[in-house]
């Protein structure tokens, strides 16, 4: 079963004073999560992450399509029992302390008094906030709320969590925290739905990543697939140095350490430089393929060259 | 169902009273009863009507400010600062949402109510050396007065589901006013003709009537309230508020919040 399954959820604003017209925050969106997948949503400032968020938790409503969250209606009230959710840049009431404000939101999930009050302690502990349990939160710095906000999306157990940016606006070891807090997530086997713009966040974390730009899904794949298709270049190490001179045209760069020679080559001109170096009599010591970074792909899919072409 | 409301209405009451909203009019209370002496200084014979007039006019008047203030924030102030999402995106229904808040604001405006009835009394209390069997039914006033509360709170939900706090305010300010006239908008309705005759009506069964919900001078002078206005002013303010709010969810629940 899916955990989350989007089937043209779209968005648009009407804009305009006398002759309103619609303006679309995103596009018809189809995109399908698997039980226990980390997925990423990617996408730069103002894509239509935080808008496909709100859609999906019934903030706004879709000007189009549905969605299917662990195989219900996304608006129905019981699958909001399973699902927790952080906002971006979360602001809680601040004159509650931690411990007030995850009993709060677990009584709104329907957790019971008694779990209620195991649960709060061992969740505070799990976060790094054992000690700040009654403290306001008007005392909290950025990242202690942040620690929060995951605890609350996290109290009432559910299976499906959405956590949007989670980490903007903090510093490394912040980040670090949340991101150790995630992989906690993931290794209870619970479906995370993240967004982000960070993607060393994503590369780090995610099973698939998804990318969003200006409304529209630009790709969607599993990590390291994306990341090898903006492989184009291939490391090829091999003894004597004397083939050189027969094989330079071909070569992007070279360096030569005695008689061993590192030489990096297009993955086009690869098949034509092992066919030289065989007839040079060089000897092949190692042939890599260079994978890209996440970095790569995003950049080359929210591009203005892209956006020309779509 | 009952978790969730009384989740939302609890912790709408704990924000208010952590506002020390809550404190300022327990001072108030102290003050009505410090300067309790001072009225028989000025009037007397008349001490005793004019404490009643003052004072249940200060917890009508200082109710309605607190309902008002802290009513137009309830939906907007949640909004603003996406509390909201994190509420909308658990098990709560829009209407939940907006009936907790309305309950946890009358809880508010009671407790008020009840903090300053009983500041009233002290100053009765010291004024006329004692309590009588008449003074029992200055708690009729009381309770209309929590019955314009209920109002009160009830039309400004309704016009913070769609406006901005500003205006939420000078809506159901002006709103407030014009049923205080109630009876004087009526008179003008039967006396006019034509299509004036069919507006005015229509506004008269259009704005609430706090006019009948005022019995101020009435307790103050000794004259009894009768049963019968008691029971018609319960049901009018409770249905009165009932589709201000269900006005409230209708509006909120179409809404998009950015």
């Amino acid at each position: 079963m899916w955990a989350l399954e989007i089937n043209g959820l779209a968005k648009s604003y009407p804009v305009g004073f006398l002759r309103k017209t619609l303006k679309p925050a995103l596009q018809p969106l189809h995109l399908t999560v698997e039980e226990g997948e980390t997925f990423g949503f990617l996408g730069p400032n103002g894509a239509g992450k935080t808008t496909t968020l709100k859609l999906l938790m019934g903030i706004i409503f879709p000007t189009a399509g549905t969605a299917q969250i662990l195989g219900r209606h996304f608006h129905d009230p019981e699958v909001k029992k399973q699902i927790g959710f952080l906002p971006e840049q979360p602001y809680f009431y601040d004159y509650l302390s931690a411990t007030e404000l995850l009993d709060y939101y677990a009584q709104l999930s329907g957790v019971p008094a008694d779990e209620r009050r195991k649960r709060i302690p061992a969740l505070l502990e799990r976060v790094g906030l054992a000690d700040a349990g009654k403290k306001q939160l008007r005392k909290f710095s950025k990242g202690m709320l942040q620690r929060v906000g995951i605890a609350q999306a996290i109290v009432h157990d559910p299976k499906l969590v959405f956590l949007d940016e989670p980490m903007s606006g903090l510093d490394p070891i912040g980040r670090r925290e949340i991101r150790e807090l995630i992989q906690g997530l993931k290794d209870e086997g619970k479906t995370v739905f993240f967004s982000t713009h960070i993607l060393s966040d994503a590369e780090a974390l995610c099973d698939r990543v998804a990318v969003i730009h200006k409304g529209e899904l630009r790709g969607i794949g599993v990590v390291e697939a994306l990341k090898s298709a903006t492989a184009d270049q291939v490391e090829v190490i091999w003894h004597g140095a004397g083939a050189l001179p027969a094989v330079s045209s071909l070569l992007k760069e070279s360096r030569v350490t005695g008689d061993m020679v590192r030489a990096i080559v297009s993955t086009g001109s690869a098949d034509l430089l092992l066919e030289k170096l065989r007839q040079q009599h060089a000897q092949l010591i190692s042939f890599t393929p260079l994978h890209g970074a996440l970095e790569d792909y995003f950049l080359a899919h929210t591009s203005d060259r892209e956006e020309v072409k779509a | 169902m009952i978790s969730r409301l009384s989740a939302i209405s609890f912790n709408t009451f704990r924000e208010a009273v952590r506002d020390r909203v809550l404190y300022n009019l327990i001072l108030f209370a102290l003050l009505l009863v410090a300067s309790a002496p001072l009225f028989g200084e000025i009037s007397i014979g008349l001490e005793k009507i004019i404490l009643v007039n003052v004072g249940l006019s200060a917890i009508s008047l200082f109710g309605i400010i607190i309902a008002i203030f802290i009513g137009i924030g309830l939906v907007a102030k949640e909004i603003e600062k996406k509390t909201l999402y994190t509420i909308l995106s658990r098990p709560v229904r829009r209407w939940e949402f907006i009936a907790g808040k309305y309950i946890g604001l009358v809880m508010t405006l009671v407790v008020n109510a009840a903090f300053m009835a009983v500041g009233f009394y002290l100053a009765l209390l010291m004024v006329s050396r004692g309590l009588g069997k008449d003074d029992a039914a200055l708690l009729v006033g009381i309770y209309f007065i929590i019955l314009e509360f209920l109002v009160v709170t009830s039309i400004t939900l309704l016009f913070s589901s769609f406006s901005t706090p500003i205006f939420s305010a000078i809506f159901a300010f002006a709103l407030f006013v014009i049923g205080t006239f109630a009876d004087d908008l009526r008179n003008f309705a039967w006396a006019a003709t034509g299509l004036t005759r069919w507006f005015s009506t229509a506004v008269v069964y259009l704005v609430p009537n706090f006019a009948s919900l005022n019995v101020i001078s009435q307790v103050a002078h000794g004259q009894p309230v009768s049963g019968r206005l008691i029971l018609f002013n319960t049901i009018y303010a409770l249905l009165y508020s009932a589709a201000a709010i269900a006005g409230a969810v209708l509006i909120f629940e179409r809404r998009n919040l950015k």
